[in-house]
């Protein structure tokens, strides 16, 4: 089948359009980005479904008439979902918008914090760090409840068996 | 054998029930589970030593080669009886041991029991996966036990070490199993014994399937986690990590000796990490001055023997091996259940605090004399047996490579040196007095309950070794599976004559007590060798290396900032599909410049929009452009032959426009450019190289095409089966519907998510009406008189600058039509364009003309139903109409088409997906009613309540809602006669 030239420049300044949105840190143009990339994949499904037909209805016209069905029941499902999405977003936009008087996606404060930690902070797990009661049994030798003596340490009574 | 796994699951479940209404006497019922179980084994022992075996099987994932078989043959047998036999007495001991009303013992007893049947389903199965899937219930069910409540840290942290260890030996040992299964072709552990083929996959798989084993047996280097382990209760250190869970690996290795002893790397692995785990463990447990822990020690030394007994895949030494799992089992789990007692009774397991207990205690002083004698090798108990019938066969050879047999001999005997030095410790620690160390004042006498177990374990054990000779006969059987090695099958039995295996026990017995002699010397020379790291160490030094792994990891990747993930992602698209595509993509040889001139046309504005949508900062104008794309998009579809699509286009954008306006009037006309030149250079350079590479897909993918596409006979399909002429909804409602169902499931949350994000808190039941007195009291409020005659009936709550006659003419006239048109859509669409998704906006567009033209008290009235009501409605008639396929005879989701004739009607046809579409029609206007109750309605009243509290909106956010919460109980109580009070959520 021969593609033809509108639809893939159509689809490619579409994404192009998009994408740059996307990468916005305003949520609004986060959201018109996201809206245009939608509609951008859509018409990529479309497209692949075939030349242009008929409309897939019985009685309308023939099957091999038809435009391809399948496409067109994916793409009508994402573009109801986009609705639902888009409603979503805007109200994540409405909330931010209320509690602090902005909308952009601003630097993860949390991830930052990570990012800073030095490797040793990993070590609040250290056994040597414990108090003795709560290190493991076989843990170099250290004893449950006797902190002062290790087990090696122990003076046994030199009488034997009696 | 199924059967009894069941009643096992069902014990286990009900115990916490059981513990709740009898207390700790439910333990003497749950014993009674195990104890059936014995029973049924022991009524079993004729057909086994006579050389049969019990098989059962179920079908359970055919499509996986998943079948639960099980398999029960002389070694199975041996391990469960020992596994049911314990169990029962150690539940049985439970009763006295744990405190009346202790906290926890619900599910202690819970875990206790299931454990049982996971043991017992591990040695009895013969499914390869299965076993793999009961080797991991015993590992959960072991962390569970070791953590207890999990409010103690030393516990904690030993579970989740014991979890990690052996769950990743398991994970290996999966791996090995997958590989053995494919390389032999067969899932059954009998098939594979009996044929397990050659290869480098059988060998990597029986290596992988050894790690398992040794993680779970605590072989050095693993061995670490046992003691670690004695943080559990004593009864489950006695069971789990004495007579059952730890014997899992000696059962796996013995299981598969027959067949695979051969492959490289077993001999060298078991019999190298068995001697050294029975030498280390030896060595630490003289030094140990906890009870718990010397035991622990012992039994990680004696685990080393028996691998090296089991893994040696000779018939004389695998006889001594399974009979020494027998008398480590008896012994073993009668010193834990000791030590138990003993801690009961004096507070204390410390051996240095103990002192003349021997006298005070004189039933379990004897029962645990028995027990360390067994332990030790002396005549007449099963240890002795066993550990002589060890030294027999490694005399007279039992291995392949004599050099090998004479070294693992000389260290069998130097391990039974240090466990009769142990032993004697015990002892010694546990009973003997001691001179200047004072008596345990108040003793707490332990009750005859708490002593039969142990007491019951000791006199098996005593009367086993006379009785060694019918021992023999099932041992054999396991036995004669494996080749012999030495010139004559020798039999279990307490005398053979005067033999050099006389004089071994004997050097072990007397080098034991003579090391017990010098203990002092021998201590401080411990001392003096002892090494300042240990295994736990290491252990603990991998996981906080992983730690700080993860913490560079994390913080080199995840920088925090949006746009840098999303570029990152895209750059890797452009890198990997990018690369693909330019240098394997079958170019197209020609091209159409379109497909009609009218396509141009729209694509020109569509695409003029979308840049301008780039250029525009302005909020609401860069809406509207990106609203045009849209449109343009809509029109391209009906071009296309898209009817449906293109309906659906046009409803969703002209719904998105009104969404955005209703949430864009609340925030700043401008949106603030915050990127540096800089970074909108590299997202103009990403953005153009993605839009090239998705033109450039969209321009082959027609010619990539390789296969037939299987839409070709859905138009078929859809009238025969699916009965409807629209090709599209036939597939949205029945030939994809699972697809459907998943994608308004996903509507459902999404709505729900707008919800809970405006309304925060929980949403008001209720539906906000206008009712009289607020039409009045606004009235009277302006100043004005309401008009006489409304055309909405909410309309006089606004502002009357912001009412529309006009507006509102126009929605009273058309409203109905509308909400008709809207259901012929959804009745029409299955013939023609339209459906639930269609006429489901249609009617959503409805009541965004009502709430338009008349306010959020105008919504009320339009829709007096909760939005979470119609949501989950719809869910459930869409859910139901696949459940009805299934009543009918038909797969979920089939239709059904029924004819009937109908007065007036006519003939009628009624396909069930039309319910369906009802279900997929009611969610559409839940969504649109959720956006516009939440981002409309709630949002004015927002505004109205913020404009109330003066100008302090900015402030605490939290009041707001506390004050906004008691404000909708008072405006739901006033609307009691709502119908629809309900809130679905």
């Amino acid at each position: 089948m021969t593609p033809t030239i509108v639809l893939p420049v159509l689809i490619g300044g579409l994404y192009a359009a998009g994408v740059y949105l996307l990468l916005d840190r305003s949520l609004t143009r986060v959201l018109l980005g996201f809206l245009l990339l939608g509609n951008a994949t859509n018409l990529l499904l479309l497209s692949t479904g075939g030349a242009r037909g008929l409309a897939p209805i019985l009685g309308y016209a023939e099957p091999d008439e038809m435009s391809d069905p399948l496409p067109q029941a994916l793409i009508l499902t994402a573009i109801v979902i986009t609705f639902g999405i888009t409603a979503f977003v805007l109200a994540m936009i409405h909330r931010s918008w209320r509690l602090s008087r902005q909308e952009n996606v601003g630097t993860d404060e949390e991830d930052r914090r990570v990012a800073a930690r030095s490797g040793t902070d990993a070590d609040e797990l250290d056994p040597d760090d414990l108090a003795p009661e709560d290190r493991p049994a076989g843990h170099a030798d250290g004893l449950r409840g006797e902190p002062q003596a290790p087990s090696d340490d122990v003076e046994l009574p030199r009488a034997g068996l009696r | 054998m199924t059967a009894l796994l069941l009643l096992h699951l069902l014990a286990a479940v009900l115990a916490p029930l059981l513990v709740r209404w009898w207390g700790r006497a439910a333990f003497g019922v749950l014993a009674l589970v195990p104890a059936a179980a014995f029973a049924w084994l022991v009524g079993r022992l004729g057909t086994v030593t006579g050389g049969g075996e019990v098989r059962e099987t179920t079908s359970w994932v055919p499509s996986l080669d998943l079948t639960l078989s099980f398999r029960l043959d002389a070694l199975s047998l041996t391990l469960a009886a020992l596994v049911t036999g314990v169990g029962a007495l150690v539940l049985l001991y439970c009763t006295r041991y744990v405190e009346p009303g202790a906290e926890g013992t619900g599910r202690l007893a819970g875990n206790l029991t299931g454990f049982a049947g996971a043991m017992l389903g591990l040695v009895v199965a013969d499914d390869l996966l299965l076993l793999y899937v009961f080797w991991e219930l015993t590992t959960v069910l072991s962390f569970l036990l070791i953590g207890g409540n999990g409010s103690r840290l030393a516990a904690r942290r030993a579970a989740s070490q014991a979890l990690v260890l052996t769950t990743s030996g398991g994970l290996a040992m999966f791996a090995g199993l997958l590989l053995l299964g494919n390389a032999s072709g067969t899932w059954l552990l009998s098939e594979l014994v009996a044929d397990p083929g050659t290869g480098p996959a059988v060998t990597a798989g029986t290596l992988l399937v050894l790690a398992g084993a040794v993680t779970k047996s605590a072989l050095v280097p693993f061995h670490f986690w046992l003691p670690a382990a004695m943080e559990a209760p004593t009864p489950v250190s006695a069971y789990l990590h004495a007579a059952a869970m730890v014997k899992a690996g000696v059962y796996l290795v013995a299981r598969l000796a027959p067949g695979l002893s051969d492959v490289p790397g077993w001999r060298p692995l078991l019999l190298g990490l068995g001697l050294a785990t029975m030498l280390v463990g030896g060595w630490r447990a003289l030094r140990q001055t906890d009870l718990k822990l010397l035991l622990a020690f012992g039994t990680v030394s004696q685990l080393g023997f028996l691998l090296v007994l089991v893994g040696a895949g000779s018939r004389e030494l695998a006889a001594a091996g399974l009979a020494m799992t027998v008398a480590h089992a008896l012994f073993k789990s009668t010193l834990f259940l000791s030590v138990g007692v003993v801690d009961h009774a004096t507070g204390t397991r410390d051996l240095r605090r103990l002192s003349g207990l021997g006298r005070q205690l004189p039933v379990l002083a004897t029962a645990a004399t028995l027990a360390a004698a067994s332990m030790a090798g002396l005549p007449p108990l099963l240890g002795f047996v066993g550990k002589e019938a060890a030294f027999t066969a490694l005399w007279e050879g039992g291995l392949p490579d004599r050099t090998a047999a004479a070294l693992e001999l000389a260290g069998l005997v130097l391990g039974s040196v240090l466990t009769a030095a142990y032993s004697a410790r015990f002892l010694w620690g546990a009973f003997a007095r001691k001179p200047g160390v004072e008596p345990v004042a108040d003793l707490h006498r332990p009750g005859p309950l708490l002593l039969t177990a142990p007491v019951l374990l000791a006199l098996t054990g005593l009367a086993a070794g006379p009785l060694s000779p019918q021992l023999d006969e099932l041992v054999t059987r396991y036995a004669d599976t494996l080749p012999l090695r030495a010139p004559e099958a020798e039999h279990l039995g307490l005398w053979h004559g005067w033999q050099p295996a006389l004089a071994l026990s004997a050097v072990s017995l007397l080098g034991g007590l003579a090391l017990f002699a010098v203990r002092g010397p021998f201590g401080r020379l411990q001392q003096r060798l002892a090494v300042g790291s240990s295994a736990d160490e290491g252990y603990w030094n991998v996981v906080q290396g992983l730690d700080r792994l993860a913490v560079a990891v994390t913080g080199t990747t995840q920088r925090g900032s949006l746009p840098a993930y999303l570029g990152t992602i895209l750059v890797v698209v452009l890198a990997l599909p990018g690369t693909v595509l330019l240098t394997r993509a079958p170019w197209p040889d020609e091209w159409r410049a379109w497909d009609t001139p009218v396509q141009a046309l729209v694509g020109a504005v569509v695409v003029i929009a979308a840049v301008l949508a780039l250029r525009i900062r302005q909020r609401l104008s860069a809406v509207l452009v990106v609203g045009v794309t849209g449109y343009g998009v809509a029109v391209l579809f009906a071009l296309q032959g898209a009817p449906d699509l293109a309906l659906t286009q046009f409803l969703v954008e002209t719904l998105t426009l009104v969404t955005f306006v209703l949430v864009l009037r609340k925030l700043p006309k401008d949106i603030a450019e915050r990127h540096r030149p800089r970074e909108r250079a590299a997202r103009g350079v990403i953005a153009v190289a993605v839009g090239a590479l998705m033109g450039a897909v969209g321009a082959v993918a027609l010619a990539a095409r390789t296969a037939t596409p299987v839409s070709t006979g859905f138009p078929a399909e859809a009238y025969r089966y699916g009965g409807g002429q629209n090709v599209v909804n036939v597939t949205l409602v029945d030939i994809r519907a699972w697809d459907t169902i998943g994608e308004i499931s996903l509507l459902v949350v999404a709505a729900t998510g707008v919800a809970s994000l405006v309304f925060l808190r929980r949403r008001p039941g209720g539906v906000e009406r206008a009712d009289a007195g607020r039409l009045a009291g606004s009235a009277a409020r302006r100043g004005r008189r309401a008009p006489r005659r409304r055309w909405l009936s909410a309309s006089a709550t606004l502002d009357p600058l912001r009412r529309s006659v006009v507006l509102e003419v126009i929605t009273r006239l058309l409203f109905h039509p509308i909400l008709v048109f809207s259901v012929f859509l959804l009745f029409s669409g299955h013939n023609e364009p339209g459906g639930g998704f269609a006429g489901g906006l249609v009617a959503g567009l409805a009541l965004v003309l009502r709430y338009l033209a008349g306010g959020r008290y105008e919504l009320g009235e339009a829709a007096r139903v909760d939005p979470g009501l119609l949501l989950g409605a719809g869910l459930l008639i869409a859910g139901g109409t696949g459940v009805a396929g299934l009543l009918a005879g038909g797969d979920v989701l089939q239709s059904a088409i029924w004819r009937g004739t109908f007065p007036v009607l006519g003939e009628v046809k009624l396909v069930t997906s039309l319910f369906f579409d009802v279900g997929v029609y009611l969610i559409v206007v839940g969504l649109v009613l959720d956006v516009l109750r939440s981002l409309g309605a709630e949002l004015d009243r927002q505004e109205e309540q913020d404009a109330a509290d003066g100008d302090d909106d900015t402030g605490d956010e939290t009041d707001h809602d506390t004050d906004d919460d008691t404000d909708h109980d008072d405006r739901t109580d006033d609307d009691a006669t709502a119908p629809a009070e309900v809130s679905a959520r």
